[in-house]
């Protein structure tokens, strides 16, 4: 069996320390820091990335916010400018109105007046009518001619 | 290299190729320093190889340090982040001081396990003094950094606690025990199961030769479902041989029972 031969011991021992030792410091001094250093600086740009990603999604929730603010700034003033408008014409049609509602009471009020003084002329030469109906009425029924204060009074009485 | 020695001993003959040459050590340059046999064997090419590989897949991959990563730097930094994951999770933040070694570990054992898979070539964790050694530096390591870091509390490791006092001299002699064998079943796991895969697949490659264009399909089929087979425990043992580590490192540093 090669694997124990004595005497081939010391050749393997003294070639396993040579290249162990040189690889081990190849790898520790040059290598590994080398491929540690790459990932590092991949992971640190990454990271920077992201950073920078999210600074440029808060700085654009900022502007959305903005916008909405002055669109809802511009929204109530249009809604108060709206607003304005009608209170000032409801004002003004109230005001109207209540010029015509006043002219129709005034317009009014005077042709009632008008028709209470008729109504009331009227009624007074009911009277007259009466008496001087009844007195030709008299006259041609018995041929009598009557005194027309008679007459008058007569009506006043059944008057009252 | 199932077939590596198929054609030393030849079809034909009635003797199988032996399945453990591939495990045999070549001198290629005899070298000797300070008395220590330092030759450069066949086992010292390859490891040059795995680690020459991995620095230039993880260095030339990741040169453009580009912000999209292309197929390669994708391909280095899963990589990355599966060996710091796997030490962030069973060992936590403490531990990520360890993690270059932990990753130079799975990396050296995938790399060797790997290229061990390419036909004719050596595999250098099939070779228990190989696999011992990493364990050892393991072993070593987690102890010295559980005594750095709790002094001489870290013994309470081995005292489990809620036993009845009548038990306890037994279950610290057990505890003291299976810590130190962890290096062996360590070492062994990777070890053996490099060579029982290897060993095989040559066993099966001799049948093929053995049995000619007339036999020899069925071994072939199997030999081919094997090798995706041996793929996978070559990833999964690199992975178990870090992730132990991880553990054992997670024991020293926190104690966890």
């Amino acid at each position: 069996m090669p694997q124990l031969e004595f005497h081939d011991f010391a050749p393997q021992l003294v070639w396993l320390v040579i290249t162990f030792v040189g690889l081990y410091l190849v790898m520790a001094r040059m290598a590994l820091p080398r491929i540690a250093d790459v990932i590092e600086e991949r992971r640190d740009r990454i990271q920077r990335d992201l950073d920078e990603a999210e600074r440029l999604k808060e700085e654009t929730e900022l502007a959305i916010a903005a916008y909405e603010e002055a669109l809802a700034k511009a929204r109530a003033k249009a809604h108060a400018i709206a607003q304005d408008t009608r209170d000032n014409l409801n004002a003004q049609i109230e005001k109207d109105r209540q010029k015509v509602d006043s002219e129709i009471a005034k317009s009014m009020a005077s042709a009632e007046n008008r028709i209470q003084s008729a109504k009331t002329e009227a009624l007074a030469h009911v009277n007259e009518v009466a008496s001087d109906t009844a007195s030709a009425l008299v006259e041609k029924l018995i041929g009598l001619s009557q005194n027309k204060d008679d007459i008058k009074n007569a009506i006043k009485s059944l008057n009252k | 290299m199932a077939n590596q020695n198929a054609g030393d001993h030849g079809a034909g003959t009635s003797s199988m190729p032996d399945p453990m040459h591939q495990f045999e050590i070549q001198r290629w340059l005899p070298l000797e320093v300070f008395g220590i046999d330092a030759s450069f064997t066949n086992s010292a090419a390859f490891m040059v190889l795995a680690a020459i590989s991995l620095s230039a897949f993880l260095l030339l991959s990741t040169s453009g340090r580009s912000l999209v990563p292309g197929r390669l730097q994708s391909l280095a930094e899963i990589t990355y982040e599966f060996v710091a994951n796997m030490v962030r999770e069973n060992v936590g933040t403490a531990g990520m001081k360890y993690f270059p070694f932990v990753f130079t570990l799975f990396s050296f054992v995938l790399a060797c396990n790997m290229l061990g898979m390419i036909p004719y070539s050596f595999t250098v964790t099939s070779h228990i003094i190989v696999t011992f050694a990493l364990a050892a530096i393991v072993f070593v390591g987690v102890t010295i950094i559980g005594f750095a870091k709790h002094g001489l509390g870290f013994l309470k490791f081995f005292v489990p606690s809620g036993v009845p006092a009548a038990l306890l001299p037994l279950l610290v002699v057990i505890e003291v025990i299976s810590y130190l064998t962890r290096p062996v079943s360590l070492s062994v796991r990777l070890f053996a199961n490099m060579m029982a895969g290897h060993t095989m697949l040559k066993v099966f490659g001799g049948f093929v030769v053995m049995l000619g264009a007339w036999g020899g399909w069925a071994p072939l089929g199997f030999m081919v479902a094997f090798t995706g087979l041996e793929v996978l425990v070559a990833f999964l043992q690199a992975y178990v041989f870090a992730i132990l580590t991880c553990i054992y490192l997670n024991d020293a540093l926190h104690m966890h029972h």
